[in-house]
């Protein structure tokens, strides 16, 4: 060998790295970042909600009064507008008692203030009405008389007693409004559609039967009616009194009360668990006063069930328009131009497909439908409104595309060999795809699946069109026949944080519980994906050892 | 053995009953064929992919119960004329032929036939095994189930026969329900020659199918096929001359898409009538 080759220097390592590391790393770092820092703030905002705060009471120099006011901090800050170059520091404070004060929050000036304490004893009440009352607790008036004062060691016992027993008896008014007296109500609808329909065919029997259940149905409703009056009544029967920290004495109703709580008696476990309570309560809980208080359930339940709507509407629909694509269309200019315009599909603003499905779902199709099986109903519409099935519909229209350039992807993928050696063995194309393409493609169509929810989910604009609103009476599955309401209007967890963080009647109420359904929609996306993900990894490790 | 294909309209042929009948003058390997004797029947057949044609005028008889194998380098045509035999090529765009390929006296091309019913007729164990991510038990019996055979009792009987016949019942008897993937790779290709004989077929093509194997496994394979030709007409493509030497009783040389030569392996390999031939199998070229 020569020599000159023999003592050809190697080059040393770099020990700075390569720019193009650097370059790429950074790329994926401020995109992580963002990721991580948005699911923070949102995180941080939203868990905050449910965290118990402490009271505070303020005294203030008004002139030579002092004046007191009592509530939870919720910021303090600068004054956004500055004067004479001074910093002038202002306290966002929650006092609760609407009702009393006509607003929730007020800003009070730092410089005002002339003292501060945590009073010992101050009751935080959560109404169904007028959102928080805050003050020190009274007496509570009871039935026939019998005051029991604050400082009565019974006090505290007898009011959580109080409490329990107005949420059982409002459970039980709830149960017997919407489900008992719902279901009859239901039914006299119907009867009341068969009487006319019989009217018109002259149908005397018919009619005397119908109005013989008529007459049962409303002797009923009297009955429950009466009963569900009476349940009303005894919600009034007992009073709390507060007084509040600016001198107001408050007489409330007990049956109004949903929970009270001694904020500044709170210890550390004490708040953790009442996180815990109000985060489950938030969960659970159906909305109150113009969805600035109570839960987001519903939101939760119409979300979810739209979602595996659409999945079960898009998932078929994609993946055999995919296979015809794939598998049996001649490849050509005429399959290139379908290919591009599916991908272009997936380009088009939400809103048009929202139009869309108001256009041909709701109207034609709903229109059809209830001309031809529920025109006994008059004008009513049916399924000719907005409704979780055209709203479900309509998103699977949206996102049929990804779906579809998913699985074309994954059949694509399916080795030549499995597919040969069916064909091999007499199998026909159909058997083929059916017994070797389709298993071997679930994992990537289940990968455009989990697209398709995590767009579909989020999604907001086109379901204002086809059928989600503000406040729905009911779920769309729920214990009523027929079990499934596919006709009904919905709520939906991004139209929810539309509709508080930009509709709400008072944004400062409604701004923690933006944060609180963000997170929950965040939470809810997640919580499909992963069901999806590990569905799909089951799959997928079946196929993982393959030899094709 | 079901000898028919299935017709999509007419009759069905009984190649058999042919009063030509090809098997019972079907010659030993020593001696020549005359056109339309052998089983497989391929008469001055031109292939071509789009514009490109790979096969030119190929005629070749290939004997029933007899190892033909095809030779030649790489392009040569031979495994295209081997995918030919059980229309496996119809799977690409843009292919057209001439002339005829027949089995036992009837076209392959007939338009009225369903190109399964030749498929099951014509098995095929390909070059890379390609089992299916199944069991072993559902590997053997898929091309029964596709016929839609479900007798729980045949379905048994035809697995522990093909898995007999393959060669590989004691290796696997006891692990039907396993997933057929866990088998080393010569018992995969053994699996995948056990569901070609499950199906009963008369015709296994093989291509290449020890390239992916060691010399074990190979022997095993080379084994099995002198076996299988008690039963079936295998036709096999090979890169291995001495594969072809070992295992076959009729050699075909292909070369530039052409038949250059076609005879008893004997013949081929110790007194080729065509240079081209002897420079191949004797490694000038290729």
């Amino acid at each position: 060998m020569n020599a000159s080759h023999q003592n050809r220097p190697l080059k040393p390592a770099r020990v700075t790295g390569e720019a193009q590391v650097w370059l790429t790393a950074m790329g994926l770092s401020i995109g992580l970042i963002m990721v991580v820092g948005l699911l923070a703030i949102i995180l941080i905002n939203g868990i905050e909600v449910f965290w118990p705060k402490r009271i505070v009471e303020l005294t203030m120099k008004d002139g030579d009064k002092t004046i007191s006011i009592a509530g939870e901090i919720v910021i303090e800050r600068d004054k956004p507008i500055k004067t004479d170059e001074t910093v002038e520091r202002e306290i966002q404070l929650f006092t609760g008692n609407k009702d009393v004060y006509g607003q929730g929050f007020r800003f009070i000036d730092e410089k005002d203030v002339v003292s501060r304490s945590q009073p010992a004893g101050v009751l935080k009440v959560e109404r169904m009405e007028y959102g928080n009352a805050i003050g020190m607790p009274v007496s509570l008036k009871l039935k026939g008389g019998e005051v029991i004062p604050a400082t009565d060691p019974r006090f505290n016992h007898r009011l959580q007693e109080l409490i329990d027993e107005v949420t059982d008896r409002r459970n039980e008014i709830l149960y017997l409004e919407q489900s008992v007296i719902g279901a009859n109500a239901r039914r006299m609808t119907d009867l009341g559609y068969q009487r006319k329909s019989a009217e018109s065919s002259n149908d005397q029997a018919a009619i005397a039967e119908i109005d013989a259940e008529v007459a049962t149905l409303q002797a009923d409703f009297e009955i429950l009616r009466t009963k569900a009056l009476e349940l009303r009544a005894r919600q009034k029967d007992h009073q709390l009194v507060l007084k509040l920290f600016t001198g107001e004495e408050r007489t409330l109703i007990m049956g109004d009360l949903v929970k009270v709580t001694w904020s500044n008696e709170l210890s550390l476990i004490g708040r953790v668990g009442l996180t815990f309570s109000h985060l489950w309560s938030f969960m659970v809980e159906k909305p109150r006063e113009a969805n600035t208080e109570g839960g987001i359930w519903p939101a939760i339940f119409g979300t979810f069930v739209m979602t595996i709507l659409m999945s079960i509407a898009v998932t078929p629909f994609g993946v055999v328009a995919a296979i015809y694509l794939r598998e049996y269309a001649k490849q050509g200019p005429i399959v290139r131009i379908v290919r591009i315009a599916v991908n272009n599909l997936a380009g088009v603003p939400s809103i048009v497909f929202g139009v869309f499905g108001l256009g041909f779902f709701v109207y034609i199709m709903g229109g059809t439908i209830d001309s031809l099986f529920f025109s006994d109903k008059g004008a009513t519409p049916t399924f000719g409104t907005g409704g979780i099935l055209w709203a479900s519909l309509t998103l699977a229209l949206m996102t049929v595309p990804v779906v579809i350039v998913a699985t074309e992807e994954s059949v694509a993928a399916v080795p030549r060999g499995a597919k040969e050696g069916s064909l091999a063995l007499g199998a026909s194309k159909w058997q083929t795809i059916q017994r070797v393409v389709l298993p071997a493609a679930i994992p990537g169509i289940l990968t455009g699946l989990i697209l398709a929810m995590a767009r579909g989910a989020g999604e907001v604009a086109p379901l204002m069109l086809v059928g989600v609103v503000k406040l729905a009476p009911s779920l769309p599955i729920d214990g009523i026949y027929p079990f499934f309401h596919l006709d009904q209007k919905f709520m939906h967890l991004g139209f929810h944080i539309y509709d508080l963080g930009f509709q709400s009647p008072d944004s400062e109420a409604a701004k923690p519980m933006v944060f609180a359904t963000t997170f929950f929609l965040i939470l809810l996306v997640m919580a499909l994906n992963l069901g999806a993900i590990v569905l799909r990894d089951r799959i997928r490790r079946r196929f993982a050892t393959s030899a094709f | 053995m079901n000898l028919t294909l299935t017709p999509a309209a007419t009759t069905p042929m009984k190649p058999t009953q042919n009063a030509a009948d090809p098997i019972a003058k079907a010659p030993g390997p020593t001696q020549p064929m005359g056109v339309g004797q052998g089983y497989l029947s391929v008469q001055n057949y031109n292939f071509w992919y789009g514009s490109n044609q790979t096969l030119f005028d190929i005629s070749m008889e290939i004997p029933e119960k007899q190892v033909t194998a095809l030779i030649g380098p790489s392009g040569c045509g031979k495994s295209t004329l081997l995918r030919n035999f059980n229309r496996m090529n119809d799977l690409i765009d843009n292919i057209r032929h001439s002339g005829d390929i027949k089995i036992a006296g009837h076209t392959i091309y007939d338009p009225l036939i369903e190109v399964t019913s030749l498929r099951k007729r014509v098995g095929m164990v390909f070059q890379k095994s390609n089992p299916f991510p199944k069991s072993i038990y559902e590997n053997v019996i898929y091309g029964l189930r596709v016929s839609g055979k479900t007798n729980k009792a045949d379905l048994d009987i035809a697995v522990e026969k093909g898995l007999r016949a393959a060669a590989l019942w004691d290796e696997a008897k006891d692990r039907l329900n396993q997933s057929a993937l866990g088998l080393s790779g010569g018992q995969m290709q053994r699996l995948c020659i056990a569901r070609a004989i499950a199906v009963e077929p008369e015709v296994i093509l093989m291509d290449e199918p020890c390239s992916a194997l060691d010399p074990i496994a190979t022997g095993k394979i080379e084994e099995l096929i002198l076996e299988l030709k008690k039963q079936f007409t295998v036709v096999i493509v090979t890169h291995n001359m001495q594969q072809a030497g070992r295992c076959s009783d009729r050699t075909a040389f292909f070369y530039l898409g052409k038949l250059i030569e076609y005879d008893t392996t004997v013949t081929i390999f110790t007194n080729p009538h065509q240079k081209q031939t002897e420079d191949y199998i004797t490694g000038r070229f290729g």
